[in-house]
């Protein structure tokens, strides 16, 4: 890398691939697409949520939301008798924060990993995130009780711990690239690539796996399972790309990372939004994004989201 | 898209022609050097009159130097108690004139000047004297008629005709021991040189040497050929072209004309110095015009507050490429720069040393306090008093030990560093300890290269000198922005896309 002649042939490599790198995706997508006064409908979960409500797009069920100190002593009425739940800060980051509690065989509560929980260390989870030690800069914020998604079987075999979740790029409401990211025992239940999740790059118009990374490098069957990564196919595809089209329509954002994640009941959930999508994505799928963005960019975006996605597909069947 | 960088590349252009604009100005026409080094040669010459004032009004008229072509006066002034003074300037040669009413006993008067050695386009040439053949009578005129025969027959030209004669005086033979007899040589060369149709007359020098007290002038001899004028000395021991010298007076003229006072003298002291060329921009008549407006005509103590600050754009511009082109993750977008600057008040080694044991222990104890689920404000707080006393604790201690150096520690802004703990234990926190020492090693790696720019002496210079090169800074930083290629961390982590060649 240091070598500036290796340096000028990665650099034209790259380019001759299209891989976007971050200085182009924040000048040329983020900045122009990526209205400011709207970032905070996706960095506030919450907000998000009330949004996806409104617009009619699934989101994972909500039980309460704790907005004050004093609040904190009803949550118990909030919690549901029988089932799991969960609890996350708003404007959170990276994940922290999250509290995922099932419940016990003895009738009370337990962690992931089995700990029990009480319900007073529930209020002090509670009391932190208030008081804003999981957001970003210490903010105070609010915390938000859901329902736990139930795992849909289908994914058996493709996931050691936690839910896997998919990542799709909507810019200008066209759904331009995807990935799945698939927890395992390397990233302890954690769905994020850097963590050592593994990211499986999902073909946009079928929904098929292309492509698979574990800490940047290649990957052909789940660390944990040995299930064969290429035999992937994201069940219900075409409702989850119209899922992921609403989210352009409901927020008005340009270039975003659409998070969904698929339970066993209701089908596919919106699980959070993001306006600054990562450029992993295009690792897991060995492609470049910028092409499909250029070609995006000049779509007609006026249709529905069902018109969209067949235009777009007319459009990717031919060049990618 | 396309419409919005042509016009940013428009003012970049535009932004890049001020500034050199600007730039180039400041260094042809203000003369304002590239290096800061450079520097004039000065000569600081003294002059003494001394006499004895004769119990009455006293008038002493000064000859002052002539407009040399090789020396520009930079200043001058006169010390002389009780003396009324007036510069005479309108006629040439330009005097001094002291006057008193009453003055009685050794009377001292003196004046300084200051030349700097360069070419000085305002002096007037030298007029040569009108040839005014001299009149010899009996030997004399024998003699002088066969020292001038010989001088002409050895001779080829002006000059050697007049080394010939100063030579032949020098070690005289019996007519030149003859004409020597009732004049000085200089005279005697000048007189024949009249004779053979050449203008000549004698001139009072002054010859430079550092460090020279109480010397006289020299009587020398000014030649002209076609309109150049050379110059020789009679005694032959200088030679003029390889000394440096300074022509007092060239008229024909007395040096000093004194009225009401008696036994004169005149001593003359010198020395050379070098003078940085900044500093000399700083005289009076150096006095900056409109277009020629800067910091340098501020009052001086807001210039060096300005001084530290027209470096925050080096410091900006080094940010915005480490991390534009480079791809280095930085706590908070710059306060590298922050960083840095307090490293210009510290040194290098004693800040980092300083910074980062302070920066430590406000981690370990802010990581105690976050256990305790303090409020983000008194949180804060509380990490800002124990900078106070951490600060405090270190310059204590290092005092005891005789480390003066730790007492800089207090110039570090109080701030910046119960910001840095507080963000960096915040990382801490969310990204764990690993996120921490990337971004705060880059934030550190960033503020050292930012503190290398800004101390090094010639960026100060030129930030001082160049305000122009603001304006192109400012273009950069505007290229920069549009710059949507990869930074040089991308090629490593995308590397794999591309295969070995």
């Amino acid at each position: 890398m240091w070598n500036p002649i290796e340096a000028y042939r990665i650099y034209r490599g790259l380019a001759a691939k299209g891989i976007l790198g971050m200085n182009c995706r924040n000048a040329d997508f983020i900045g122009p697409y990526n209205k400011r006064h709207l970032y905070p409908l996706v960095d506030d979960k919450l907000k998000t949520k009330e949004l996806a409500l409104k617009a009619n797009v699934n989101v994972p069920q909500l039980l309460g939301v704790i907005r004050e100190q004093h609040d904190i002593a009803t949550v118990s009425d909030l919690l549901p008798p029988s089932e799991g739940f969960c609890i996350k800060p708003a404007q959170g980051s990276g994940g922290k924060g999250i509290l995922v509690v099932f419940p016990s065989e003895n009738g009370g509560w337990q962690r992931t990993d089995g700990r029990p929980v009480t319900l007073p260390e529930i209020e002090r989870h509670l009391s932190n995130i208030l008081a804003g030690i999981f957001s970003l800069g210490g903010k105070s914020d609010v915390a938000i009780v859901e329902s736990l998604i139930i795992l849909d079987p289908v994914f058996n075999g493709f996931t050691h711990e936690g839910v896997p979740d998919l990542r799709i790029i909507i810019f200008r409401g066209f759904p331009v690239m995807a990935m799945m990211r698939l927890a395992c025992h390397a990233s302890k239940g954690k769905a994020n690539l850097h963590q050592g999740a593994v990211g499986v790059g999902i073909d946009i118009i079928t929904g098929q796996a292309v492509n698979a990374v574990q800490f940047g490098q290649p990957v052909t069957h789940h660390p944990d399972t040995q299930f064969r990564l290429k035999d992937l196919q994201v069940p219900q595809w075409p409702e989850m790309l119209e899922l992921a089209c609403r989210c352009y329509d409901m927020t008005g954002l340009g270039y975003i990372g659409v998070d969904i994640v698929l339970d066993k009941h209701r089908g596919p959930l919106l699980l959070e939004l993001n306006a600054r999508p990562g450029l992993a994505i295009q690792v897991a799928n060995n492609a470049g994004l910028l092409p499909r963005l250029r070609i995006a960019e000049e779509l007609d975006n006026n249709g529905s989201p069902a018109e969209r996605i067949a235009l777009i597909s007319k459009t990717f069947t031919g060049h990618l | 898209m396309a419409k919005r960088t042509n016009r940013i590349s428009y003012i970049v252009v535009l932004l890049i022609g001020i500034g050199l604009t600007l730039v180039a100005f400041r260094h042809f026409v203000s003369g304002v050097p590239f290096l800061p080094g450079a520097s004039h040669v000065m000569w600081d010459v003294e002059a003494k009159i001394q006499f004895t004032a004769t119990d009455g009004p006293v008038q002493a008229t000064f000859t002052l130097p002539n407009e040399h072509a090789q020396y520009v006066r930079v200043k001058e002034r006169t010390a002389s108690p009780g003396y009324g003074l007036r510069f005479i300037d309108d006629e040439q040669p330009r005097k001094a004139e002291w006057s008193i009413r009453e003055a009685k006993g050794k009377q001292t008067l003196y004046y300084l000047t200051e030349l700097k050695v360069a070419p000085n386009e305002d002096s007037p040439l030298p007029v040569p004297p009108k040839v005014d053949k001299p009149r010899y009578l009996g030997s004399v005129a024998s003699a002088a008629g066969a020292v001038l025969n010989n001088a002409l027959n050895q001779s080829i030209d002006t000059p050697s005709l007049a080394r010939e004669l100063i030579k032949s005086f020098l070690k005289p033979g019996e007519q030149a021991q003859l004409l020597l007899q009732e004049a000085k040589v200089s005279q005697r060369v000048v007189e024949l040189l009249m004779q053979a149709e050449v203008p000549a007359r004698e001139i009072d020098v002054l010859l430079l040497e550092d460090g020279a007290r109480q010397q006289a002038l020299r009587t020398w001899i000014q030649v002209f050929d076609n309109n150049q004028a050379y110059v020789f000395d009679p005694s032959g021991k200088i030679q003029p072209e390889k000394a440096d010298w300074l022509i007092w007076e060239q008229n024909g003229g007395a040096v000093l004309d004194l009225m009401g006072g008696q036994g004169a003298t005149i001593g003359f002291s010198m020395m050379k110095k070098r003078v940085p060329v900044i500093a000399s921009l700083r005289e009076p008549e150096h006095q900056p015009g409109l277009l020629d407006a800067s910091i340098h005509s501020l009052p001086l103590s807001e210039q060096t507050l300005f001084k530290g600050i027209l470096l925050v754009p080096v410091g900006v511009m080094i940010v915005v490429f480490m991390r534009i082109l480079v791809g280095l993750k930085t706590s908070g977008t710059f306060m590298p720069v922050l960083i840095a600057l307090a490293f210009m008040q510290t040194s290098l080694i004693t800040g980092l040393v300083g910074f980062l044991s302070i920066i430590g222990v406000g981690l370990f104890l802010r990581s105690y306090l976050s256990q305790h689920n303090l409020l983000l404000v008194s949180r804060i707080a509380v990490v800002i008093i124990s900078v106070v006393l951490i600060m405090a604790l270190f310059s204590v201690l290092s005092f005891r030990f005789g480390l003066s150096e730790g007492l800089k520690l207090t110039l570090f802004p109080m701030i910046i560093l119960s910001w840095t703990i507080e963000r960096m234990s915040i990382l801490w926190e969310e990204e764990g300890p690993k996120e921490v020492m990337r971004q705060g090693g880059g934030s550190l790696f960033v503020a050292i290269l930012a503190y290398l720019a800004m101390s090094n002496s010639w960026v100060q210079h030129m930030t001082f000198q160049f305000l122009g090169l603001q304006f192109i800074f400012m273009a950069i930083t505007i290229a920069c922005g549009r710059y949507t290629g990869y930074r040089l961390l991308e090629l490593k982590r995308f590397r794999n896309f591309i295969g070995q060649p």
